[in-house]
């Protein structure tokens, strides 16, 4: 699963840094912007059957991969 | 009274704070003699005229009887989308049917103050059901919410589930001192915009804005942009001030926007709580559905549609004035060729990072920013004739 949304996030932020470092800040490093984060939400829903909302985070609690990872590991358990 | 606008309301807000700030340094909570306080400036505020008064009572009750009805609803029926937008509709009634009312006949019915703003906390509550993150309301809490009153004139529009978070936590002396720190801060500098900048500028627009010349209007574009930006920033810090003294941490509502490097950025850091609030709840939704429906043959076509139903939905909600329409759609289009150009464009993905690059990119930002100002003060649209 972790790779998944790994693989998810490379071809969004179109970067591979993002499996380099999974704590890195997708915001502040301009590596995703509102429209990807919709995309994230639907693949996620996709591929695992999550549904997250748009209003359920705040973008501080899904603003690493490592914090997106974690995110939907508590949703799937 | 006004909220925040006058000597009197000061100097009750000074005496009438004191007691939360006794229990808020004791570790009591705050909750109960908030909601005493919101009721008494709301009486001062609206007091001159009843009928206000009775109208946001009836739109509290309505919206409380809705959200409940919507609960049971939705326990019944999970993600149903007819009942959905049924519910939808008749949260946004009352505001729709005051915007049309006051467009057509000049006076609204039902108008209160802060009408525009308690719609947002309503929908949301009802969208907030239908995703099934929402699964009981509690009516004070629900009341407290809609009617807080740092917040109920003009923002920042806070989140139900964030607002009662607030409620139910409990807050250690320590925490506390730092928050009514923060807080007095916060409602110092607010004043500080407020009542000396953007009076300041105020009188740049009166004195050097009026007159036919060229160089008059540009003087009424950056002084109307900066006296609007000090006069909402400004009210927005002493709301978010007195919040925090209530022990609410309303969120904040600007962040430095004239240091914006693009239209994205700008929204990002001006009225936050109204961008982040179309973004969660109109943007994003619509984006996922149209990805998900296939709507769209192409990505960017897609967002290009997406962000000019937000933002001119955001200008609706100003007005139905032609020039607040014309407003959000211009915000619609600049953030649209801002996407397309940031994902198409390798020179902007090769130059990005680099200073002067970024200088540029800050002085086209702040000019666009200051030209949709002055679309939004009207002034635009009279010069080109469109005013009627």
């Amino acid at each position: 699963m972790e790779d998944k949304i790994l693989e998810m996030l490379e071809e969004l932020c179109g970067d591979s840094v993002v499996r380099e470092d999974v704590n890195i800040n997708l915001l502040e490093e301009d590596l995703i912007d509102s429209l990807d984060y919709t995309e994230l939400l639907v693949s996620i829903e996709d591929e695992f059957g999550i549904v997250m909302s748009p209003s359920e985070f705040t973008r501080d609690q899904m603003d690493t991969p490592a914090k997106i990872i974690s995110q939907v590991k508590a949703r799937m358990s | 009274m006004t909220l925040f606008g006058d000597f009197y309301f000061f100097i009750w807000a000074a005496l009438l704070l004191v007691p939360a700030v006794v229990l808020g340094l004791t570790e009591r909570p705050i909750k109960y003699y908030g909601a005493v306080v919101t009721a008494v400036f709301i009486y001062m505020a609206m007091g001159s005229s009843p009928k206000a008064i009775v109208n946001l009572i009836v739109y509290c009750l309505y919206q409380l009887i809705l959200v409940n009805a919507y609960l049971s609803v939705n326990r019944r029926k999970p993600r149903n989308g007819l009942l959905y937008w049924v519910f939808i509709v008749l949260s946004v009634a009352p505001l729709g049917i005051w915007k049309i009312s006051a467009f057509v006949t000049g006076h609204g019915i039902f108008a209160f103050l802060g009408l525009s703003y308690l719609t947002f906390k309503s929908v949301q509550v009802i969208i907030e059901i239908y995703d099934g993150l929402i699964k009981e309301v509690k009516p004070f809490d629900f009341l407290y919410f809609l009617t807080f009153f740092p917040c109920l004139s003009s923002g920042p529009i806070d989140r139900s589930r964030r607002f009662e978070g607030d409620l139910e936590r409990r807050i250690s002396r320590a925490e506390y001192a730092e928050l009514l720190g923060n807080g007095l801060f916060k409602i110092v500098l607010g004043m500080a915009y407020k009542f000396a900048l953007a009076a300041g500028f105020y009188q740049a627009i009166t004195w050097l804005g009026s007159g036919g010349h060229m160089i008059n209007h540009l003087v009424y574009m950056y002084s109307y942009g900066l006296y609007l930006f000090f006069d909402f920033a400004g009210y927005s810090l002493m709301a978010v001030g007195t919040s925090y003294i209530l022990g609410i941490k309303s969120p904040d509502n600007f962040n430095k926007p004239f240091l914006a490097t693009d239209m994205k950025d700008f929204w990002d850091r001006w009225h936050m709580s109204l961008s982040y609030w179309f973004r969660d709840f109109i943007f994003s939704r619509f984006m996922m559905k149209a990805i998900k429906g296939k709507w769209f043959k192409n990505k960017l076509t897609g967002a290009f549609v997406g962000f000019i139903i937000n933002m001119g939905v955001m200008g609706v909600w100003h007005g139905l004035d032609i020039y607040y329409i014309i407003y959000g759609l211009y915000h619609g289009v600049l953030l649209a060729v801002t996407e397309i150009y940031q994902k198409k464009s390798k020179f902007h993905k090769k130059h990005k990072k680099e200073r002067w690059y970024r200088f540029i990119s800050w002085g086209i930002t702040f000019n666009l920013a200051m030209f949709g100002f002055f679309i939004f003060s009207g002034k635009f649209t009279q010069l080109i004739g469109l005013n009627g």
